[in-house]
């Protein structure tokens, strides 16, 4: 032992954590997961980008028949095929974050259960790339904005603004989602249900104008706390001057207050249960 | 057994350690008695740390049966470790030796921060890599290049070390033609020397590896061996579990023998698996893996294989010459003792076996306290593959006087080219297309051999 290095402190061992290994190695390793499996889906396969750009196009293509030519579901509301777009593609970021972080944690079970990993990398990653997913289709739903003559309005700008917290809600559940299924092995299955249930449950396919003659209903869906996300993302993307306010549509403070109440719900319980069950995911799996 | 007294020996030499590295450049003296040189410093540091792990007795693993399910579930308590305490120095080679179940996966998941522990505390000097299975985390998508990267930062490097290592973690591996050839192509050895390259590569200062020798091919076996040789050398800790006891002895400066989440036996490596075998040897006959504590009235000191030098090895090329050594210790008279070794495969078929009785012109039996030494050459027709050794002994020659019996008392490896089945058998077959049957005849097709 020539050459002695400087000696070293005995550091306390902290254990598994959520965030264990300091927050710079969390940050990297979320990045270099998120950008690795964003490329895998991407640029993997001999279409690449335009393959996976198929998905949300031909969903979009075969709804815009059903719900223009068939159904007639939009109603008056101006460039209900653009908003249908952008609602599909914003959804998208939802669905594929929580559906994808529900199995996540026990997917990769052989990183958790043999190497010193951060837990809380793992959903996130899903998220991350799903943002990633959002931001690439975000172009062409701006393509067919300009296209469908919708004219560039400064909020625009504040598209930002409002998918933070969406972004946030997105998080929490996938936390509190791939949590649960390392011990309830059934939550992936039941979160198939329930996702498609707040698929309609939100303004996504049909305007929430359509519901003027059932403020009931329409109160009820405040309460779900994507409604007001969606609306107001529709006021500052594609709005006109009818497109009701969600203060308008709420007819009061009672459903914005339960959909708060929900939203930080959902959020506590999210950190909370992932932080409690993240020391012990890997002796249960 | 041993434990306490070298615990608190370990203990009393860290305080000194612990005030050399609060007050470095106060001169500090040291009681003589205790160290001629400078006290070792420690580098891992395991107190009172305990694991017990709840198995329910009714697995209720979905959302379901919780809420139709009226009585709690009960629980059987495993205690996978209890109240551990030891210290690894810096610059140490420290293997954890131990029968399946006695606690040292869980006791390496615990310092590998896969685990928690339920009491205790574990301190470090340093960082950590671990390595309990290689290649954990590789992604078959994508090539070397990109997961050197990313398995570097999972080791915790930073991203720009990560690649920085990348040339040297190829070359190692001897795959640099291979840098961006996705891993779904790679051979099964490739990826092995991709992994343990890896782990060689990563610059932490205390290693955990769990069981990686005995991959790859001859030559990158004599590699890895030559880097273990260099680690234990350097200052770098070292903590190794693994079964393989000519290892231990070969690399480890101090081991540690786990037993039901206890220290059984602590110190010189040699000791160590001297006890660990003890352990392994001393089971009664039909107990199988329970530990009942008497002694047999035979018992198996020691079993190796050695190559044509008289060298131990536990690595054995197919077809070398191949040389087998046991030695056994009476402690009652028995009269005709007989020893038995068989060969299982890894798929658990015995592949071969032989016994032997004590040599003519002495008598036929063993006194307390005697000694007993079998040796000699084995002809090797084993097929390449894990092998497991049993063995056993008799009395009076008789089957039925089961005197030991232990299943598992020595693995090897046999390396080279796969042939067909489970044995290499010489063979002198000649094919000759049989004359009058073709117009072409009597040319003869000489089988190789």
């Amino acid at each position: 032992m020539s050459a002695e290095p400087a000696n070293l402190e005995l550091r306390e061992v902290p254990g598994p954590s959520a965030l264990g290994g300091g927050r710079h190695r969390f940050f990297e390793l979320l990045w270099l997961m998120s950008v690795t499996e964003f490329k895998r889906t991407f640029f993997g396969t001999v279409l690449g980008y335009v393959w996976s750009l198929m998905r949300p196009l031909l969903l979009f293509a075969v709804l815009l028949v059903v719900f223009t030519r068939i159904i007639k579901i939009g109603g008056s509301t101006p460039h209900y095929e653009v908003l249908l777009l952008f609602n599909i593609v914003l959804f998208g970021l939802f669905q594929e974050g929580t559906g994808g972080a529900v199995a996540s944690v026990v997917g990769q079970e052989g990183i958790v259960r043999k190497t010193q990993f951060p837990r809380l990398v793992i959903p996130l990653s899903v998220v991350l790339t799903a943002l990633f997913t959002l931001g690439l289709n975000m172009i062409i739903v701006f393509v067919f904005m300009i296209a469908f003559g919708v004219t560039p309005m400064w909020t625009w700008l504040l598209f930002p603004v409002i998918l933070l917290p969406f972004l946030v809600l997105t998080c929490a559940l996938a936390m509190l989602l791939s949590a649960l299924n390392v011990r309830f092995r059934d939550v992936a299955i039941i979160w198939i249900v329930i996702a498609t249930a707040l698929n309609y449950a939100t303004p996504i396919i049909y305007p929430l104008s359509i519901l003027e003659n059932d403020p009931t209903l329409r109160h009820l869906l405040m309460a779900n706390p994507l409604t007001p996300i969606f609306q107001q993302a529709h006021i500052w993307m594609i709005g006109s001057a009818e497109t009701e306010s969600v203060w308008a549509a709420a007819g009061g403070p009672l459903p914005l207050i339960v959909a708060a109440a929900i939203y930080v719900g959902v959020c506590v319980a999210g950190v909370w249960v992932f932080n409690r069950e993240a020391p012990r995911i890997a002796e249960q799996l | 057994m041993i434990a306490p007294a070298t615990a608190s020996a370990a203990t009393s030499s860290s305080v000194a350690g612990f005030f050399a590295r609060i007050a470095p450049l106060t001169p500090v003296t040291y009681p003589s008695l205790l160290t001629t040189h400078a006290p070792p410093q420690v580098a891992i540091e395991v107190s009172g740390v305990e694991k017990t792990f709840r198995i329910p007795t009714q697995r209720v693993d979905s959302l379901k049966e919780r809420l139709t399910t009226f009585s709690q579930p009960g629980y059987r308590e495993l205690h996978a470790l209890r109240d551990l305490t030891f210290e690894v120095e810096r610059g140490e080679f420290f293997g954890i030796v131990g029968r399946n179940g006695s606690g040292k996966s869980t006791l390496l998941k615990i310092l590998a921060s896969i685990y928690a522990a339920d009491a205790g505390r574990v301190r470090m000097a340093g960082r950590l890599a671990p390595f309990i299975e290689l290649g954990v985390g590789f992604n078959n998508e994508l090539t070397a290049r990109e997961n050197v990267e990313l398995n570097g930062v999972m080791m915790g490097l930073t991203r720009r070390d990560a690649r920085s290592r990348l040339d040297a973690v190829l070359e190692f591996a001897e795959l640099e033609e291979f840098v961006d050839l996705k891993l779904k192509n790679y051979s099964s050895g490739m990826l092995v020397r991709l992994a343990f390259s890896m782990m060689i590569q990563s610059d932490a200062e205390i290693l955990l590896i769990d069981e990686v020798l005995a991959v790859g091919d001859a030559s990158f076996q004599q590699k890895c061996a030559d880097v273990f040789h260099e680690i234990r050398d350097s200052p770098r800790t070292v903590v190794f579990v693994t079964h393989d006891m000519s290892a231990v002895e070969q690399y480890c400066h101090r081991a540690m023998l786990l037993h039901d989440g206890g220290i059984r036996a602590f110190g010189p490596a040699d000791e160590v698996a001297r006890s660990y075998l003890r352990l392994n040897f001393e089971q009664a006959p039909g107990e199988g893996d329970a530990d009942m504590g008497g002694m047999a009235d035979i018992t198996l000191l020691d079993v190796w294989l050695e190559n044509g030098q008289g060298e131990r090895i536990t690595n054995v090329e197919k077809g070398s010459e191949l040389r087998f050594g046991a030695s056994f210790e009476a402690h009652r008279h028995v009269d005709g003792p007989s020893f038995g070794f068989a060969f299982d495969n890894a798929d658990g078929v015995e592949v071969t076996g032989f016994g032997v009785s004590l040599a003519e012109g002495a008598p036929d039996a063993v006194e307390p306290g005697q000694r007993i030494r079998l040796g000699g050459e084995i002809e090797n027709r084993l097929e390449p593959g894990r092998y497991v050794t049993k063995c056993w002994v008799h009395r009076e020659h008789n089957i039925v006087n089961l005197v030991l019996h232990s299943p598992h008392v020595l693995d090897f490896v046999v390396y080279g080219k796969e042939g067909a089945g489970v044995v290499s058998l010489d063979h002198e077959i000649d094919a000759t297309v049989e004359a009058g049957a073709s117009a072409d005849d009597g040319a003869g097709v000489e089988g190789q051999r």
